[in-house]
């Protein structure tokens, strides 16, 4: 969410010109995410973790425990989400698929999309939205606590992704803000793996792990070099 | 199975029994998987015949019993407990089986028996995530003498009146309804006689989440989360609050004066 291309996120993270240029769309995977039709086809996708689920809960398929499935289902596919989101630039500077960029917004906003369901899930299904007690239970528990942190640092993000946020606050402001996406997925895992400890069930932990771990370390890589 | 009725105290609660696909197939057996929908699928490769259980330490009589002769060892009951699991759902569930107390007292336990040690089978062959590191293999578990003895704490065989799924801890398991339900160890190989506190399992894995006692006590939360409710599976629908949790599981006018005096926020 917030990387060198600052030129790019300033023009509002959208490379398709404004009016119809005479230039031809570029070809192969660029000229394919140029097309009008690839957001409205990323959406969709987007989407369809949530219908699943909600089909699911439904037609009581989730299992013997469907609150838990769905408060663990929209935790994964939070951590998911927020790999995606952080995979657009690294994946760009590796492939050249620079029109990636126009995409990475959406995937952020469905990150925050699924992060506030695992939210409420969690609040509804297991506190009953008592308050009081969701509020002891932060306050109380090392990785609840971690996990609402993600979530509060993540907001900001959320509300200052249209285009406009940008002029406002200025391309350098606003990425500066968005560099919080990296604590966020530091605290996500963390969350996770005091979550998993319990089980002392490690695996899955590992693998998102060593995602976030590249997806971060490829920006530091290419920070390094660049200061040379 | 053919059963008759209990007649121990406090042994046929009168609640909605769970479902038998949800006693089934929603389960925590690591040895077949963490997940709680592992052990439904793995658990076919447990071989329960021949199976033996070594009875040894501090007894008179030590002894390996065959699976055959512990169904014989004393008639069979039918006890309705609700099971209560330390991460905070619960079920009742219809076993087959009979008072430990009845296997305890025909080996002669000696007075250096203060403890019993539950060992489950930890076979690789059977079981695919005994290589695994979750936990220190074999799962250990463990009563003190006088919990062990108390006639709620059961040695299952069934439920719902036929042989217990491998994913229910076949061929036998036990089952003490006042404790956290990972207290009761399945597919039993081992029972020893021992006069200090056995190091179980989950002791060894995590003391400050797991402590020896883990009785059921909606006062003293787990680190991670509290213990003041629970979800009864398959009867608290999604939206509807949580239960509340009894102490010892509802068991309390049962079992309360065995912790007479003991501080169980301290032996939790």
């Amino acid at each position: 969410m917030a990387e060198a291309s600052s030129s790019l996120a300033a023009r509002g993270g959208n490379v398709r010109p404004l009016h119809p240029s005479p230039r031809p769309r570029p070809a192969g995977v660029n000229g394919w995410l140029l097309r009008p039709l690839a957001k409205p086809l990323l959406f969709a996708l987007c989407l369809l973790p949530f219908v699943w689920l909600l089909y699911g809960a439904f037609t009581e398929t989730l299992g013997a425990n469907p609150a838990e499935a769905l408060i663990r289902a929209t935790g994964d596919w939070t951590l998911r989400f927020l790999c995606l989101t952080l995979a657009v630039t690294p994946l760009r500077h590796w492939t050249g698929w620079h029109a990636l960029a126009r995409l990475r917004r959406m995937l952020g906003l469905f990150t925050y999309f699924y992060v506030l369901l695992h939210l409420l899930c969690f609040a509804w299904l297991d506190m009953g939205f008592d308050v009081a007690e969701i509020a002891k239970d932060i306050g109380k528990r090392p990785f609840i606590l971690v996990g609402f942190s993600a979530f509060v640092l993540l907001t900001p993000l959320a509300l200052t992704s249209f285009n406009r946020a940008v002029k406002v606050l200025g391309a350098a402001r606003w990425q500066a803000l968005h560099r919080l996406v990296y604590a966020v997925a530091g605290l996500a895992i963390l969350h996770f793996f005091w979550m998993r400890s319990a089980k002392h069930n490690y695996e899955e932990v590992a693998v998102y792990a060593s995602i976030l771990a590249v997806l971060l370390g490829a920006r530091v890589w290419r920070w390094a070099r660049q200061r040379r | 199975l053919a059963a008759q009725r209990s007649a121990v105290p406090g042994a046929l609660t009168m609640e909605k029994l769970s479902a038998y696909k949800d006693i089934a197939s929603y389960n925590n057996f690591y040895e077949f998987g963490t997940d709680k929908s592992d052990p439904v699928r793995n658990a076919h490769t447990l071989q329960t015949r021949p199976w033996t259980v070594a009875i040894e330490g501090a007894v008179k009589k030590p002894q390996t019993l065959a699976i055959e002769d512990i169904l014989k060892l004393a008639p069979l009951e039918e006890r309705i407990y609700r099971l209560r699991c330390v991460e905070g759902w619960s079920m009742v569930i219809p076993w087959v089986g009979f008072s430990l107390s009845e296997l305890i007292k025909r080996v002669e336990p000696t007075g250096n028996a203060r403890y019993v040690e539950f060992h489950t089978l930890a076979d690789p062959k059977q079981m695919p995530y005994v290589r695994s590191s979750v936990l220190d293999w074999p799962y250990v578990e463990g009563l003190r003498i006088d919990e062990a003895m108390h006639p709620l704490a059961l040695l299952a065989v069934g439920l719902y009146g036929e042989v217990l799924p491998n994913q229910n801890g076949a061929p036998v398991r036990l089952v003490v309804p006042w404790k956290y339900g990972f207290k009761s160890a399945k597919s039993i190989v081992k029972i020893r006689f021992v006069e200090k506190e056995p190091k179980t399992a989950w002791v060894k894995a995590a003391v400050q989440e797991y402590g020896f006692y883990s009785n059921v006590n909606p006062k003293v939360d787990h680190p991670r989360w509290s213990q003041a409710t629970e979800r009864r599976i398959g009867e608290d629908g999604l939206f509807q609050k949580k239960r509340p949790t009894q102490m010892f599981n509802g068991y309390e006018a049962q079992v309360g004066q065995l912790y007479a005096g003991m501080d169980l926020v301290k032996y939790y």
